[in-house]
């Protein structure tokens, strides 16, 4: 069996302590929540910390979804603590009325199991994926390693000097969609980021939060008058990473769409806004034809990579269906 | 005829799955003639108690005091020679207790007598990415792994030989030096009467080209093993091995020991599939460190690691040709075969034969000729998986088969049916056949799924297919040449009542523990409980062969039939005179001894036994099976005789989003040819685990290696290597054919591995049907249907699959002349052979 390295852990029981542990233990330490990435990571020696500091004894991090308020008035948006379960996340009620892409999103996540201990921060935050580097130490060795972890090529593009590993979080390119804002907090204090601005194309540096900060919420806009779906492809109906997700966002002027954002996951190591393809549905009923010159303007930019499962020509192709179907959804939806 | 039938459900999208049994009567006629109560029955498993509870001990679960931890330092080259393994930084690492290179342990090993090339841990040379070469054993796991990081090994790379097609090149530096040719590790060329002459009389020839992926067995459990060396030098290994009496072989041939010294104990199996048959570098290894050290050794792989033993299913391609008259007969068949074989040899010779051998039972074949070649590559080795060797073959022939019909015009399962073999019958290349129930299953299979009304008449995207295929009830010779017994079982009543049975089967999950209890019970008139089963102990048990080659049942259930038979014998002479009955007229059922014609004149089991046990002394008896003797007398014909072949087919039905190319299959339909359940739940179970195992490998399993980065294996794991979720397994209607067969226990034959062999050709045969394309190759994914749609759109063939087969320089053939023609089994030596090519005839090829 593959064996857990020994390391420190430690359990916190406040925002502030843990903030404390991590400074105190500096850059050998790593937060983990549910640990369904970082332990088998660990594993594999991607990450090795020394020492893991525990989230999930916060209590500020495990609330109930509420709507936000400040001093006493509710700005509308909506508020997920960063360690409520996937599982909590999918069977939320208001969650499946209001944000069903996100719903939607947190249930296509792996299996039960795994949602049950994997949570939003840590899915928000989970490490780029690639088949060189999702590999045991020994496997890894035998290829001379790669760059994003002991090494120094990059096996999928070997002249490139970026790592392309591949952003694989399901609910990513829904926040990103939705344009939910993040709340950091760390040694510095507290601020907050836009989804689509916590994301670097970098499958080493991809994200924009510094090691100290904690996501602690994640909020979600009002819901008033927009809609927003994913679709993911995969291999099998459970268990799998997306090889694509398509996620998207649309607000309605009546039977026309006023707004639009379309994000691609897994075809890049971030969640990849594609606004060519927003503008051509913007101003349509999303009728066939507007969809179709949406599918081929998503369809263009999209350059997965020979590092998931398929091959990439066929997940290229794919963007074009889901793409179609992701909007068909909508529209269908509106009537 | 077709006796009984059984008829089950399993509703695998619904997330629950319930099998239903027809009412049927408790007692029913056998093939003995008497009247069954326990064989037949659905009762539960004698080890299912504590599998449910997780109180099962598993390889790894085993713990001794001052156990130490092994890890094996495994090869980072394809391949490459070692140059210097310098181990003295490792072994002065705190907490490593020993250290072990190829030098300890420099004699060879294999499975199969001819070819003896593996090693414990490499002493010279590396031949694939994860080849041991190093050992340790320390205080803990963590310090064990440490320490392979502290050995220096020092390799010449050597060029990597990364396909069969290269492996045909002539190459300085062949993977292993011994072989037919270079890196050919096996050539074979038999020819069963003329088929050139065959071919002249077909109306129709085709010839097809196909692909068969390999997989893996992906058994939930790793292999693990540990070993004990006692103060007064005896070795215990207790391992997750299918074929103890094979492993205690091995050990004893490579450490020089007496096999009087060594006990080894398999473990209850978390599944084998074929992957835990060979005698494995951790077993050995574990035992040199035990014997080393002192303390016992236990090594539990990784789940990489185990996708480095592997001994899955062979990559193949395969070339068939195929001749029929207008009414489908077939008049020759060709077959050539390509397999994959990896770094060594393991089963490979018998798997190359099984991709040749079992073509001929189904169909009747009137000449047949069979090529097959396994090429060494720089990949994990192959060898038996569920089915060995004859997946691939029949996925070849059974989707051969529905072209045919298509290009004849005929209903693919008439085609079928109208052709099969019967039974009793010697086949071309002298296979005994017995009961052949293949009729009753496609009979079963086409009303289940509506056949007649639907095939061919589904919407676009929606279609069904269907296929047969054949298996062996374990194999007619045994692995190594002897003229013993291929079961042996030893039986002893107790004055309690009680009854062990004793048997180096082994249990892998599949039930063989409860298969010899059933029997015994059976004759002795007892329940599953009265039975004690002692099974794989070298120590303790008569040698079984082990569990593969779906021989379990039949054999040591005949053995296990024989010693219960004897003991009754002795049991019913005893219990006569008391009873003051002819004993022709004792009979034992419901735990008691008594006169068939005044049941109140009886006495219980356990007094019976008693006053046996008063006159004879210690009641035991013995029990064992050799299979008979094959028809065949050709150098080759060891491979495919059988006491018994079971039956199956199936029909699958699959959407096809034409989009997309993405694939689903609702659900199947299959039939399956047993003999006779002994246990029509655990029958059950065997066919829906082959159902499942076949859909992976129709749909997704595939074992690919990366050429850039030195021929390293893509996906080791569990997630990336993509096996079926409970999600796409889809629903299975099973029917049970129950046509007893002379040679097995109460009519049984296998059920283990052939309901796997009909579903990916049925998978492949449905796609055509919904979406007129033809992917000639498993696994049939989404990529390669729309493909193949997208070249049809295009006016080209609506095909994917491979385009050519190599030129392989063949050895001279093995001709054989068919039994109609009045051969006898033996090969002759036949003057159109000598000196150069013969003159064939090519028909052209036709579509
Ligand atoms: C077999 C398998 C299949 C999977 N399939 C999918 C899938 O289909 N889709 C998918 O999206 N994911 C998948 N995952 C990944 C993972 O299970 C989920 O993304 C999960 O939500 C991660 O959450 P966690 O709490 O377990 O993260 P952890 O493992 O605890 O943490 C992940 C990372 O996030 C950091 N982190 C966690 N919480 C915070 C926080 N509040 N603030 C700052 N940093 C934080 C950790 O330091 C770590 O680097 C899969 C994992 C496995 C093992
Ligand atoms: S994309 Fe390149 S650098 Fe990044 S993980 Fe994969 S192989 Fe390594």
């Amino acid at each position: 069996m593959l064996r857990l390295p020994s390391f420190t852990y430690l359990e916190p029981r406040t925002l502030k302590r843990a903030i404390q542990m991590k400074t105190n233990a500096g850059p050998d330490a790593m937060y983990v929540a549910g640990g369904t990435d970082l332990y088998p990571n660990m594993k594999r020696r991607h990450q090795e910390p020394r020492t893991v500091i525990s989230l999930t004894g916060i209590k500020a991090l495990r609330k109930r979804p509420t709507d936000r308020r400040t001093d006493g008035h509710t700005d509308g948006r909506f508020v997920l603590t960063a360690g409520l379960t996937l599982t909590e996340i999918a069977g939320h009620r208001r969650i499946r009325r209001d944000y069903r892409a996100v719903a939607r999103g947190a249930e296509l996540i792996s299996t039960p199991l795994l949602r049950n201990m994997g949570t939003l921060g840590g899915n928000l935050c989970l490490d780029t994926r690639c088949n060189y580097y999702n590999q045991t130490y020994e496997w890894r060795k035998a290829i001379d390693f790669c760059m994003k972890k002991d090494g120094a090529i990059c096996w999928v593009a070997p002249s490139s000097p970026r790592c392309w590993a591949v952003q694989s979080s399901d609910l990513a390119p829904v926040m990103v969609a939705l344009d939910a804002q993040f709340l950091l907090v760390g040694p510095k204090g507290e601020r907050v980021v836009p989804a689509g601005r916590f994301y670097h194309n970098d499958g080493i540096d991809y994200l924009t939060k510094h090691a100290d900060e904690i996501l602690t919420e994640v909020r979600l806009p009002r819901p008033n008058g927009w809609d927003a779906t994913y679709w993911k492809l995969r291999r099998r109906g459970s268990f799998d990473f997306p090889v694509l997700g398509v996620a998207v966002w649309v607000r309605w002027d009546g039977t026309e769409i006023a707004e639009a954002r379309i994000v691609l996951g897994a075809v890049a190591s971030h969640p990849q806004l594609v606004p060519s393809a927003a503008e051509v549905i913007i101003g349509s009923k999303l009728d066939e034809e507007a969809v179709l010159a949406a599918a081929n303007a998503a369809f263009k930019p999209s350059k997965p990579m020979d590092n998931t499962d398929f091959g990439l020509a066929w997940r290229k192709e794919m963007t074009r269906t889901y793409v179609k179907g992701a909007l068909a959804e909508l529209r269908a939806r509106r009537r | 005829m077709a006796g009984d039938e059984r008829y089950g459900r399993t509703d695998g999208q619904t997330g629950g799955s319930s099998i239903s049994l027809s009412d049927r009567p408790t007692v029913h006629p056998s093939n003995r003639g008497e009247g069954l109560r326990v064989v037949g029955q659905p009762l539960r498993k004698v080890d299912a108690v504590s599998k449910v509870i997780g109180a099962t001990k598993f390889a790894d679960d085993l713990m001794l005091p001052r156990m130490l931890y092994c890890k094996l330092l495994r090869s980072p080259h394809p391949h490459a020679t070692i140059l210097r393994v310098d181990t003295s930084r490792a072994a002065a690492l705190a907490g490593v207790k020993a250290v072990l290179t190829g030098r300890d342990l420099p004699i060879p090993f294999g499975i199969l007598p001819v070819s003896q090339d593996e090693h414990a841990l490499a002493p010279d040379r590396v031949r694939f990415i994860g080849d041991p070469v190093a050992a340790i054993a320390a205080i803990t796991e963590e310090i064990a792994t440490e320490a392979l990081d502290l050995i220096d090994v020092e390799y010449e790379p050597l060029p990597a030989v990364t396909s069969p097609i290269a492996a045909l090149e002539d190459t300085d530096t062949p993977i292993h030096d011994y072989g037919d040719r270079g890196n050919l590790h096996k050539l074979i060329n038999l020819e069963f009467g003329d088929v050139g002459e065959g071919f002249a009389r077909a109306d129709h020839i085709r010839e097809d080209i196909l692909f068969y992926e390999g997989s893996t067995h992906l058994a939930m459990e790793q292999h693990a093993a540990l070993a004990e060396w006692s103060p007064g030098g005896k070795l215990t290994l207790w391992s997750s091995t299918q074929t103890p009496h094979y492993v205690h072989r091995a050990l004893a041939q490579v450490l020089e020991l007496p096999p009087s010294r060594i006990r080894v104990i398999a473990t209850p199996n978390g599944g084998g599939f074929g992957g835990k048959s060979d005698p494995f570098s951790h077993e050995i290894v574990v035992a040199k460190l035990a014997m080393k050290t002192g303390r016992p050794v236990k090594c539990t792989l990784t789940r990489e690691e185990v996708f480095y033993c592997h001994r899955g299913r062979h990559p193949t391609l395969i070339w068939t040709r195929t001749g029929v008259t207008k009414d489908g007969r077939i008049t020759a068949m060709h077959v050539r075969t390509l397999l994959d074989g990896g770094g060594y040899g393991s089963y490979g010779v018998a798997s190359t034969y099984y991709t040749g051998a079992l073509q001929t039972v189904t169909y009747q074949i009137e000449r047949y000729k069979f090529q097959g070649a396994r090429a060494f590559t720089n990949k994990a080795p192959c060898g038996p998986k569920r089915g060995h060797g004859t997946p691939q073959p029949r996925f070849a022939l059974e989707v051969q088969m529905d072209k045919l019909a298509h290009d004849i015009g005929l209903d693919p399962a008439e085609l079928r049916l109208r052709h099969l073999v019967p039974p009793g019958s010697v086949t071309a290349n002298y296979l005994q056949i017995g009961s052949m129930g293949l009729g009753a299953c496609i009979d079963k299979v086409t009303a289940g799924a509506d056949w007649k009304e639907r095939y061919g008449k589904l919407p676009l995207g929606r279609g069904i297919g269907l296929a047969c295929s054949s298996y062996i009830s374990g194999a007619g010779l045994p692995i190594y040449w002897n003229n013993m017994p291929h079961s042996g079982v030893q039986l002893r009543c107790d004055r309690g009542g009680g009854v062990t049975v004793l048997c180096g089967s082994t249990d892998i999950g599949q039930g063989s523990d409860s298969i010899l209890a059933h029997i015994v019970a059976e004759v002795l008139g007892l329940t599953l409980e009265d039975i004690a089963v002692v099974t794989a102990d070298t120590d303790l048990t008569p040698v079984d062969l082990g569990s593969y080659a779906s021989r379990v049942t039949l054999m040591s259930g005949n053995a296990a039939l024989q010693a219960a038979e004897r003991a009754r014998d002795i049991i019913a002479r005893h219990a006569a005179a008391k009873l003051d009955v002819p004993t022709e007229r004792v009979v034992f059922a419901d735990r008691r001894v008594f006169d068939a014609s005044d049941p109140e004149n009886g006495m219980p089991f356990a007094d019976a036994v008693q006053t046996a046990e008063a006159v004879e002394g210690t009641i035991g008896t013995v029990g064992s099976y050799t299979p008979p003797m094959s028809p065949g007398r050709y150098r080759g014909h060891g491979v495919g005789p059988s006491p018994a072949y079971s039956y199956s087919a199936a029909v699958v039905e699959v959407e096809v989003d034409p989009e997309t190319g993405i694939i689903t299959v609702p659900r199947i339909w299959i039939a399956h040819d047993v003999g006779r359940c002994i246990n029509p739940v655990t029958v059950m179970g065997q066919v829906e685990g082959s159902v499942y195992m076949g859909l992976g490998e129709a749909l997704m399993e595939e074992m690919p290696h990366r050429s850039n980065v030195k021929n390293a294996h893509k996906n080791p794991s569990m997630l990336e290597y993509k096996s079926p979720t409970t999600l796409e397994m889809c629903d299975v209607v099973t029917y049970l054919i129950e046509d007893p067969d002379p040679n097995g226990p109460f009519g049984a034959k296998e059920v283990g591995q052939g309901p796997l062999l009909p579903v990916p050709p049925a998978v492949a045969n449905a796609v055509y049907d919904a979406v007129g394309v033809r992917v000639d190759e498993v696994p049939v994914t989404p990529e390669k249907i729309l493909r193949a749609l997208k070249d049809k759109a295009r006016g080209k063939e609506g095909r994917y699959g491979p385009m050519s087969f190599p030129d392989i320089h063949w050895p001279a053939p093995t001709v054989v002349p068919p039994p109609w023609e009045g051969g006898d089994g033996r090969a002759v030596t036949d003057i159109r052979h000598q000196g150069g090519r013969r003159k064939v005839s090519h028909p052209e090829r036709q579509h």
